[in-house]
């Protein structure tokens, strides 16, 4: 029987590694990660799983030894935020590049300077590019879902990449939410043995990872890299499938919500998703057709499903909680791209919000909303790139 | 009441505040029930003022931002009557539970609260003294909210406390507590 509790994000996340008794976890603490790893570390001491934990001096130390123990052959977690994300950077790539299934939440958090440990996506949108898959999560129980998904993603024998899943730091990480959790036994007959790929640890069969290779073939190794992303989202549809079957709860690519008739569509990653879903509904009772696309796989993105589900859509708001100064926010980026080869392409604009933990209210999306009936209306968009919600 | 209870609380850092909302949370998940409870992170302090939110819907609850509208508004330190507007953008018909000494009558004043707002009051910190020793009106403060609003049983709430403090303290502290939620629940009064 699936149990039903009130607990925070980062307990959820805690849970479901608990469940999954990964072989090995190397971590160092960092808010708002840190009681996540907090609570597994005491599930290791109290003997409730059989993980080694490594405790080690730094984010790097991390996630090098999380390399180290994957190569090894071994099914690997680490957890980390923002500073300690970005201190693992070096290593990402080497992780994705050497092909190891390793399984991070990422509590996103701001970055420095100035010093700000609140909720914000600038840590994970770094590491956009390191080659790792990145799922993100609206709240506790996608959280949970997520990182249970994620070692199947992960670990299947077509990809074999790392994966991170986001939630959002304070919001979701240490509120509490109703949470519904999954038996040991179903959550470990889904995720299964670990099988490991080419590890160093069978000593009859010596192998090596990450030597050096020179411009002869370099450029082949990453089109590999490419190759192997195309499969991604193929594999997480499989799982996704799978996983309703255990919970009953439906994932995709991304979600759609009230999206199939939508004039005005909101883009929105993680916990604001939510509240935006409420205004959504206000203006629906008021007869206006407003939608939701909330992206869950970010890394690969799949481009050809987002641009079809933009098809109809009049204006578009996507809003980035980061931004990449002197440019256009990371996840505005990818759907004017995904949407550049559409017949009739909808208005785009760019909203930033939340940086650092600054709430997204619902007169914030009302706003949104309200630009964009405006430039249907007008047929103009006065500003693509603005600030929301900054105190005058 | 509406579809969804959305609760403010007031208190300063180190009172057991947040644990109060955590708890309510708890204890409100029975029958099916949506819940959410956080506080406001700012510095943590001890003495410092802060907020805490629960949401109770009997549907998902999505909202993933601080309550701007609060049915129920809990003051678990009227010190902060003088420095926080505890009555911002509480509903028509919003409930204020104050920790107080004073009539019920005189809080309603200093409140100015609408005709259609309801004010009680609770000695919580007195009923704290007596049954803790310490100045904690957490639990006081949970069993006067719980018999204002209705939103669950006595004993579903005393099941939670016991669970709750059960992990980390001693029998005579957890009954002590006990007894504070009875008689909070026992003792709040309307002005």
């Amino acid at each position: 029987m699936a149990r039903v509790v009130a607990v925070t994000g980062n307990e959820a996340g805690a849970e479901a590694l608990r469940q999954v008794n990964p072989d090995v976890c190397a971590a160092y603490p960092i808010t708002p990660q840190t009681d996540m790893m907090q609570r597994f570390a005491g599930f290791v001491s109290n003997g409730q799983v059989d993980t080694e934990m490594i405790l080690v001096e730094s984010e790097h130390s991390a996630m090098s030894a999380c390399i180290g123990a994957a190569a090894g052959g071994g099914r690997v977690i680490t957890a980390t935020s923002s500073q300690g994300l970005a201190l693992m950077w070096e290593m990402l790539f080497i992780a994705a590049g050497d092909r190891l299934p390793i399984v991070m939440p990422v509590v996103n958090r701001a970055l420095s300077a100035p010093l700000n440990i609140h909720g914000d996506h600038s840590d994970a949108m770094g590491a956009r590019d390191s080659g790792w898959i990145q799922l993100w999560s609206e709240n506790a129980q996608e959280a949970y879902d997520n990182i249970i998904q994620a070692f199947r993603i992960a670990e299947h024998m077509d990809i074999r990449l790392p994966v991170m899943v986001c939630l959002d730091g304070f919001i979701i990480s240490h509120s509490i939410e109703r949470v519904e959790y999954l038996d040991d036994e179903v959550v470990r007959e889904f995720v299964g043995e670990y099988r490991p790929m080419n590890p160093l640890l069978d000593v009859d069969n010596p192998k090596s990872y990450g030597p050096l290779i020179l411009p002869d073939l370099y450029h082949e190794y990453k089109r590999a890299q490419h190759e192997v992303m195309g499969r991604v989202k193929g594999v997480v549809l499989e799982v996704a499938s799978e996983f309703e079957k255990i919970s009953g709860r439906r994932y995709g690519l991304f979600e759609s919500y009230r999206l199939e008739d939508a004039d005005l569509v909101m883009v929105i990653l993680n916990s604001a998703a939510g509240t935006a879903k409420d205004v959504i509904d206000h203006y629906r009772d008021r007869g206006i057709k407003a939608g939701l696309l909330k992206p869950r796989l970010f890394r690969p993105f799949p481009y050809e499903e987002v641009a079809e589900a933009l098809r109809n859509a009049k204006a578009v708001a996507v809003l980035d909680r980061a931004d990449s100064f002197g440019a256009y926010g990371p996840l505005f980026v990818e759907i004017t791209s995904a949407t550049l080869h559409l017949d009739k392409r909808p208005f785009l604009i760019n909203k930033i919000y939340g940086l650092g933990g600054r709430d997204f209210l619902p007169e914030h999306a009302g706003q949104v909303l309200e630009e964009l009936k405006e430039i249907v209306e007008t047929g103009r968009v006065k500003t693509i790139k603005e600030y929301i919600g900054v105190r005058e | 009441m509406a579809d969804m209870i959305e609760i403010r609380w007031h208190g300063r850092g180190g009172q057991g505040t947040v644990t109060a909302a955590k708890i309510l949370a708890d204890a409100c998940l029975s029958g099916g029930r949506h819940v959410q409870a956080f506080p406001e992170y700012g510095p943590e302090r001890a003495g410092a003022p802060l907020r805490a939110y629960n949401r109770i819907s009997s549907r998902e609850i999505r909202m993933h931002c601080p309550v701007l509208h609060p049915h129920v508004v809990s003051i678990v330190d009227s010190t902060l009557l003088d420095g926080v507007n505890v009555t911002e953008g509480a509903v028509d018909d919003a409930i204020f539970v104050v920790n107080t000494s004073k009539d019920p009558k005189e809080i309603r004043e200093k409140l100015k609260a609408k005709p259609t707002q309801r004010v009680f009051t609770v000695d919580a910190t007195k009923i704290a003294l007596d049954c803790i020793g310490r100045a904690l009106p957490n639990a006081p403060m949970l069993g006067a909210v719980t018999r204002v609003t209705g939103i669950v049983g006595l004993e579903s709430l005393l099941e939670d406390v016991r669970k709750s403090f059960g992990k980390k303290f001693s029998q005579k502290i957890i009954d002590g507590n006990l007894e504070a939620v009875r008689r909070g629940y026992a003792e709040v009064r309307e002005g």
